[in-house]
């Protein structure tokens, strides 16, 4: 007979650990569906507008004026939470805080530029489908940066409660992960939307 | 509570204080508040079949009425727009809230049993997914009791769903429904993802995971990528006939064939979604009635992968009628072709295990085995529409209709039947009469084939679907009628299940841990499984822990059952990496809580609020969501989740 094969494992981990545990995981799944909901919202703007009539992009040349400076602060917004979270990992709280509370003030500024944005357009949803595709968009995109703010500002509020340390911090690098993919996903509308009118998309 | 950030777990034996231990630690609190609190993925899966059950029965009963109608030409039994809501009704009620809920539930219960866990990855997702599911199901047939239930197809084609050739609240319903329902599904797959991937015991790599896993995984993989797009689509639509988009308006620039696109890149995949859980129901199921493995283990495995990822590349093949380009459609057509080839490999396994093996003629076998040939009717039936000529002849006729159902009911509800009757006995402790379950599957059987055999004649004798009615004359005056005969006999056969069920829970034969003499984890523990499953964690050496001493095959020795890691220093459970299944970590388990319950609750005030435009409504929902969201996340220590900071009370609550 074949002998017993008993799993003993030495020390292990106890809960989340570091960037290791179930929480990572989960974020990762919800950021997949996340990124397949907006590769659908694109597929739609690429397939409506591959086919539309001349006239239906409403502003052939986007005005960058606001829209290249709000995505450039974004970005940026990414690196500070990034450099909160190394706050959190090696135990600098101060640090901590400062990139948790910069990355939301961006984010929060980029809100209200995007909403100056939105009331800038000369056209209104209704106006044809490329207007519907824009706000749209835009708008679920927003919907994901105000869960970003509302995440940024919980990891304040458990940073200010001292709830991490290098080794129970997951719910920091989730939380910042998260971040960094509403961040990531708007460089994709925003190159959709703004930049390839200029590559000659729809015209 | 111990508070040691490293542990080498405590390996033992099952013992009565062990168990006395365990059972302090999981088990749910009994009466109102255990019911509306509980995270044990056993009762949120028995929950899940119930419930889908019920809709099955309600989706029945549509049909029935639907075939009185049909039953002969010229009849009014029906006017065409309550015939219109029925059939929507019924294709919806089928499809979303019966053929993948009842999949779920069965892996649900049956995932940490198969796997060697104590729990799903996150146990208050899966609560939460349950009460989303209920809540999207009670909302969907709200629409339905007050008259506003869908009546454009479960796939809802615009532009007649647009508001201006359906101004009723019918659609609205029907498409904030499916975006509710939509959150449920994809947190489910969320959770079966990280649960395979995770909560394996020690040793079960992951050519030892059994087909009903490979099944669920995949499936599960498919459903969170492309659930979004049917939300996205169901949204847009929403939006035009509420707010005045274009999204599917040619008036305003729009693309009537976007909603097809959207809710196809959806669809088709959703079709392998909800029969691949139920061919791992058979490839698990069946070779125990044959007393031998199942024939092709990794060929199986390969298929049901391989079936998903073409699944993503053949949706056009419901749109070759929409006068889309030649040379898409011969991609399409191509690939809905080959599709072919990792089905009719699971078939000849199946048969090979047959074969090869000495069946037990139970009710469970012939379910199981029954599923084969209407499997092959289907496939061959939907080899043939993937011919793009062919399809011209037969899209939108009665040929589709025979298709879709010997698909679905062959491949999802007869696999079905087959497993409670296999899992019931492991659920209730009790097993059910066989008497009974052989009338059970032959009325089932021979009601089917009765049904839907002829049907394909119907629609080759050119038949339409979706008509309300149809002229004496032309040839399909008794076609329908047997049909409509056969249906009751199927309903029937379907009655006679649920009269087995509620009949061997009150005086069923006792059925022992193992009363198929079955060789997966599952079968090692009581019946019904203890809240913990496993006093100790098992190790798992081979495919078939239960039948090392007679195989004698691969594995590296002998799988250990009764003596493993203790973990009862809390509700915890083992994880292991995602490969190999070596442990890596003890995970803490949450413990049972409101919070799923009160999202869900927030979720239904918003989706109201939607469909009235109460505004108020919404925002007081989003803002408890928002509310509830912070409180589900916050850092707990019992959870690991944070340092016990100096000063902190010992205790804490257990919700959030």
């Amino acid at each position: 007979m074949a002998e017993v094969a008993l799993a003993e494992p030495r020390d292990l981990p106890v809960g989340p650990t570091g960037r290791r545990g179930l929480g990572s995981w989960g974020v990762a799944t919800l950021i997949a569906s996340e990124a397949a909901l907006f590769s659908y919202l694109l597929f739609a703007y690429y397939y409506t507008g591959a086919i539309a009539s001349p006239g239906w992009l409403l502003e052939p040349n986007p005005s960058l004026k606001l829209a290249l400076p709000n995505t450039i602060l974004l970005l940026a917004s990414s690196l500070a939470a990034w450099w909160g979270e190394r706050g959190i990992l090696t135990s600098r709280r101060t640090q901590a805080l400062l990139g948790f509370a910069a990355a939301f003030i961006m984010g929060a500024v980029f809100s209200l530029v995007q909403l100056q944005e939105w009331h800038s357009k000369p056209y209104s949803i209704g106006d044809n489908s490329y207007a519907s595709l824009y706000f749209v968009t835009t708008g679920i995109h927003m919907a994901h940066v105000l869960v970003g703010l509302l995440v940024l500002s919980a990891l304040f509020i458990w940073t200010v409660l001292d709830y991490f340390s290098p080794r129970r911090r997951l719910t920091v690098t989730a939380g910042v992960f998260y971040w960094h993919f509403v961040d990531l996903i708007w460089l994709f509308v925003f190159t959709t939307y703004y930049l390839t009118p200029y590559l000659g998309f729809a015209k | 509570m111990n508070a040691a950030n490293v542990r080498t777990p405590a390996v033992g034996i099952d013992s009565v204080a062990q168990q006395a231990r365990l059972v302090g630690l999981w088990d749910t609190a009994p009466g109102l508040k255990g019911f509306l609190t509980t995270v044990d993925h056993k009762q949120i899966g028995i929950r899940y079949i119930v419930t889908a059950f019920i809709f099955l029965a309600l989706g029945g009963i549509e049909a029935l009425v639907m075939r009185l109608q049909l039953a002969g030409p010229n009849l009014s039994l029906l006017t065409p727009d309550q015939y219109n809501q029925l059939f929507s009704t019924h294709g919806m009620t089928m499809i979303f809230l019966y053929a993948s809920p009842i999949l779920s539930g069965f892996s649900n219960y049956l995932w940490p049993l198969l796997l060697g866990s104590r729990d799903m990855a996150f146990p208050r997702l899966n609560a939460l997914s349950y009460w989303i599911y209920l809540a999207a199901g009670i909302f969907l047939y709200a629409g339905f009791l007050t008259g506003n239930g869908p009546n454009d197809g479960w796939f809802n084609y615009v532009p007649l769903a647009s508001r201006a050739y359906n101004p009723g609240l019918n659609e609205d319903f029907y498409s904030l429904g499916m975006v509710f329902l939509g959150i449920s599904t994809t947190v489910g797959a969320a959770n079966f993802i990280v649960t395979a991937m995770r909560m394996r015991a020690p040793g079960m790599s992951l050519n030892r995971m059994p087909i009903l896993i490979w099944g669920t995984l995949t499936a599960s993989v498919a459903n969170l990528i492309v659930v979004p797009a049917v939300s996205l689509a169901f949204l847009m639509l929403w939006m035009d006939r509420q707010f005045g988009t274009h999204f599917f308006d040619p008036a305003g620039g729009g693309q009537p064939l976007l909603w097809q696109h959207l809710f196809w890149i959806f669809g088709h995949p959703w079709v392998y979604a909800i029969v691949l859980p139920a061919m791992g129901m058979v490839s698990d199921g069946l070779p125990v009635f044959c007393r031998r493995p199942v024939v092709g283990y990794s060929v199986l495995a390969l298929s049901t992968v391989a079936t998903m990822i073409l699944g993503f590349g053949v949706w056009v093949h419901h749109m070759f009628a929409t006068g889309l380009p030649g040379l898409g459609l011969s991609f399409f057509s191509g690939a809905s072709i080959a599709i072919t080839i990792p089905s009719a490999v699971a078939v000849f396994a199946w048969l090979a295990t047959i074969w090869l093996g000495r069946p037990v003629i139970t009710t469970a076998f012939l379910f199981f085995s029954s599923m084969i040939l209407l499997f092959v009717i289907g496939g061959v039936s939907g080899f043939m529409t993937a011919s793009v000529p062919v399809d011209w002849q037969l899209t939108d006729t009665y040929f589709v209709v025979a298709h879709i159902h010997y698909v679905l009911v062959g491949i999802n509800v007869f696999p079905v039947v087959g497993a409670v009757y296999f899992w019931f006995p492991k659920m209730t402790g009790k097993l059910l009469d066989e008497r009974l379950g052989r009338w059970n599957f032959w009325t089932m059987f021979i009601g089917f084939n009765l049904a839907f055999l002829p049907m394909h004649l119907t629609g080759l004798l050119g038949m339409p679907r979706r008509v309300y009615t149809y002229a004496d004359g032309m040839g399909w005056d008794t076609l329908n009628l047997i049909t409509s005969v056969g249906s009751f006999i199927l309903a029937i056969g379907v009655l006679l299940l649920f009269i087995n069920v509620i009949r061997s829970l009150k005086v069923g034969a006792t059925a022992g841990d193992n009363p198929w003499d079955a060789p997966t984890l599952e079968w090692s523990v009581p019946s019904p499984p203890p809240s913990y499953n496993f006093a100790v964690i098992p190790t798992v050496a081979s495919r078939h822990p239960l039948w090392e001493d007679r195989l004698q095959e691969q594995g590296e020795g002998k799988s250990s059952l009764t003596r493993g890691m203790l973990l009862v220093e809390g509700k915890e459970t083992i994880g292991t990496s995602a490969l190999d299944a070596a442990p890596d970590m003890i995970f803490e388990m949450p413990e049972d809580t409101f919070a799923p319950l009160l999202l869900t609750i927030a979720l239904s005030v918003v989706f109201v609020g939607l469909l009235l435009k109460s505004w108020i409504a919404v925002t007081a929902g989003c803002l408890l969501i928002g509310l509830g969201l912070l409180a589900w996340m916050w850092p707990r220590r019992q959870l690991r989740e944070r340092e016990p900071t100096p000063g902190d009370a010992a205790t804490e609550s257990s919700h959030g």
